[in-house]
């Protein structure tokens, strides 16, 4: 990330009347779950998502990294290209331990 | 529900009708076609309970992306229903968290 | 370890162009595909694609589909199914999900060409079973011949909710409405406009708020929003629907590349977070490529050039392509991708609302915008679009600049004109000749060609229309004609219904109708 993030939220959390929506649906996170880490202290993609595991499911946040970000942002009041990304790291699919356990470094020729 | 005829569509590449077994009950579906395929021209929508909140899920991306459609497939949990070509006597089995119903009702007694 | 001249990560319209390109060339290349069947989402697409002959225009996605898998084979790629790369390392090391193993090769230069993933909108039981993407309906109808549902709504107007609206339709599902949050309709006017004439209604300004039902979906309710896209209550509205499609968008699914250490930035017109790449699709890693929607999001036509182009960077880069060759094959390349980029649609215009006028000068339809379809009062300002001339003669009612010119070609009396640059809006000929042959109908890839004789009969006029459902309906059958928004206007007698092979399954529907409605009926319904 280029740039420190120092907003943070200047009123006090209230709740919302959809803050029981299901987000994160692999790992049922909810908006009022996602509003309520900023307020906590969390401030970026990657803050929230190691605090309430949004983005840590089996889709690894192909469904919900765009939609908890834009929480995100709208409770600090800034663009969404500040907030940084999923790092992007291997494993990028979700794949077994077993299978890391059968690992081959020296293909033959198919 | 099947389609029968397509204006642009001549054949879906299907094999032969098969039988599997979902939730005990006998299904029949298209050898080669997704279980999900199978499932929802059979009607069902439900494919597993979620783990925290115990809500039912179905097809969402149907392109294994998702994995909204998990189910446990001959033992096996967290199949990913959408991209796996169905076989004959497949038993496929809702899915309550990563568990089978009778495992996940065991533990929430 | 093995390795290749050129690892592909992903077998779509992007990756399989990029494998053909080198291997072609000489190149020892590998593609990697996580699907049990190549060809990304092309083998659902089984609408004709737009662009000109180079770009496979009016060619069926399906179809393209099957010619690069032919080419790939033909020209040697190794292409490796069930196979998931799971991440990209220093010095090109792939690593590799096959087989319940992980497997390490290397690479001299690396594609990544991984595509692109669809949006979602999270709204009030969104998880219910029954609400599903845009790419899940095309899945579920045109892969594996099961109908999504009986009865679908459809969330967004771009060009994915209009095709796979269409598409609902030919297999037989009903479509409530189409909503789309913002104002105006995002993807083509034609598009739009064959879903509208049969009926279909189309509501911008509108969001889904909740999917009712707990097991499955038993309505959707929808409501208006403001301008800042929030629903104002009081205007919810329940449509009794077991479907709720979603079609909001696709981001590029970019993850590897930032594994693999390419500097990435967000950019919105591309889609979301996209590598840095040059023209060639070079990232800030040198030798690795992205290519088609991972680095921005595009159209399939321009994702295949995008991967040549890549492919060919790389063949000079290794030796394979002297640089004269290169200039020169690149150079079309991106002269055939700028024709793409024309238009009103072109990426650099998009989320842009202050077109109000075609490159010709004409006025854009605000109804198309609005409501899916031109009014005949709109259509007035489109000289191609003229009726009232003696005998059978084309009427094309193509009100956008999009990057198309089948058309040109499909009249074998030459007319109707484009021009070498595609987006202009066709011509027709005032001293032409028609047979009446329909193949203008069958190539417009819009369907947006009628044939119009306002002097068949006495008091009647015939109305030739694109026609793709099924069953066709028999000569002398009687139906109704509805016009351009849906709405029956007259009792309509088939004169014919038929496809011949050239017209690749868009039937010419031949219609009598009372004279006066030759200008207003454009769909029959049996």
């Amino acid at each position: 990330m280029s740039k420190m993030i120092r907003t943070a939220p200047t009123t006090a959390f209230q709740e919302m009347p959809d803050d029981n929506m299901i987000i994160c649906r692999c790992e049922e996170i909810t908006k009022g779950e996602i509003r309520r880490a900023v307020y906590d202290g969390f401030r970026t993609t990657n803050e929230v998502k190691r605090w309430l595991r949004c983005g840590m499911g089996l889709c690894q946040g192909q469904t919900c990294q765009r939609n908890f970000q834009n929480i995100i942002a709208r409770e600090l009041g800034i663009p969404v290209a500040e907030l940084g990304i999923i790092t992007g790291r291997c494993p990028v699919r979700p794949v077994e331990i077993q299978t890391f356990a059968d690992e081959v470094v020296n293909a033959e020729e198919a | 529900m099947r389609i029968e005829q397509h204006p642009i569509i001549e054949t879906y590449q299907k094999g032969r009708e098969v039988s599997f077994v979902f939730d005990g009950q006998q299904i029949t579906g298209c050898e080669g076609e997704s279980i999900a395929a199978a499932l929802h021209a059979a009607g069902v929508m439900t494919h597993r309970y979620t783990a925290r909140q115990h809500k039912p899920r179905g097809i969402f991306c149907a392109i294994g992306r998702c994995t909204d459609c998990v189910m446990i497939v001959n033992g096996q949990p967290n199949v990913r229903t959408c991209i796996t070509p169905l076989e004959q006597g497949m038993v496929v089995q809702t899915q309550y968290g990563v568990q089978t119903q009778e495992e996940w009702e065991a533990d929430h007694e | 370890m093995k390795r290749y001249e050129m690892i592909i990560v992903g077998a779509g319209p992007a990756g399989l162009s990029a494998a053909i390109e080198a291997a072609a060339l000489g190149m020892d290349v590998a593609v990697f595909d996580e699907n049990a069947r190549p060809g990304g989402q092309l083998f659902k697409q089984i609408h004709k694609f737009f662009g000109s002959k180079e770009h496979h225009a009016k060619e069926r996605g399906f179809r393209i589909g099957e010619d690069l898998l032919k080419q790939a084979e033909e020209t040697g790629v190794h292409v490796f199914l069930n196979a998931t790369v799971m991440g990209i390392y220093d010095e090109k090391e792939v690593m590799v999900k096959m087989d319940g193993q992980v497997v390490h090769y290397k690479a001299d230069t690396v594609i990544i060409a991984t595509g692109a993933a669809e949006n979602m909108i999270p709204f009030k039981g969104w998880d219910t079973p029954g609400v599903i993407g845009a790419g899940a309906a095309q899945a579920l109808m045109n892969l594996q011949g099961v109908m999504p549902g009986k009865r679908v709504l459809m969330v967004g107007s771009g060009n994915v909710g209009l095709v796979v609206s269409f598409q609902l339709l030919q297999a037989g599902c009903e479509v409530a409405a189409v909503i789309d949050a913002a104002p105006r309709i995002g993807g083509y006017g034609v598009h739009a406009s064959k879903v509208a004439r049969t009926g279909v209604p189309f509501m911008t300004r509108h969001t889904v708020v909740e999917a009712l039902g707990t097991d499955r979906v038993e309505g959707a309710v929808i409501a208006e929003v403001d301008s800042h896209f929030q629903p104002i209550p009081g205007t919810e509205k329940t449509l009794d629907v077991d479907t709720i499609c979603i079609a909001v968008g696709l981001s590029p699914m970019s993850q590897l590349a930032d594994s693999a250490g390419c500097q990435m930035e967000f950019a919105p017109r591309r889609g979301g977070n996209v590598p840095v790449v040059d023209e060639f699709g070079e990232t800030s890693v040198r030798g690795v490529y992205c290519a088609g929607d991972v680095a921005g999001i595009e159209e399939a036509s321009s994702a295949m050039l995008l991967g040549r182009i890549s492919a060919a960077h790389a063949a000079v880069s290794l030796g394979y392509l002297d640089q004269e060759s290169f200039d020169q094959r690149v150079s079309s390349y991106h002269a055939s991708l700028g024709q793409l980029r024309e238009g009103m649609f072109a990426p650099q215009n998009r989320g842009r609302t202050d077109i109000t006028q075609t490159d010709e000068g004409f006025a854009i339809s605000q109804s198309l915008l609005a409501h899916g379809y031109v009014t005949e009062e709109e259509l007035k300002a489109f000289p191609a679009a003229a009726t009232g001339k003696k005998g059978i003669h084309p009427v094309i009612e193509c009100t956008q600049n999009i990057p198309c010119d089948p058309c040109q070609d499909a009249c074998k009396f030459g007319c109707i004109k484009v021009g070498s640059n595609i987006t202009k809006l066709p011509v027709v000929d005032p001293d032409h000749t028609c047979s009446g042959c329909g193949m203008c109908v069958a190539c417009c890839s819009g369907q947006a060609i009628f044939l119009v004789d306002e002097t068949y009969e006495p008091g009647f006029a015939t109305v030739g229309i694109p026609y793709e459902f099924v069953p066709y309906p028999e000569p002398g059958s009687k139906g109704t004609a509805l016009d351009r928004s849906g709405a029956p206007v007259c009792e309509a007698e088939v004169i014919s219904c038929k496809a011949a092979r050239a017209m690749d399954k868009t039937a010419l529907l031949t219609m009598k109708v009372p004279v006066e409605f030759a200008s207003t009926a454009r769909f029959y319904q049996a």
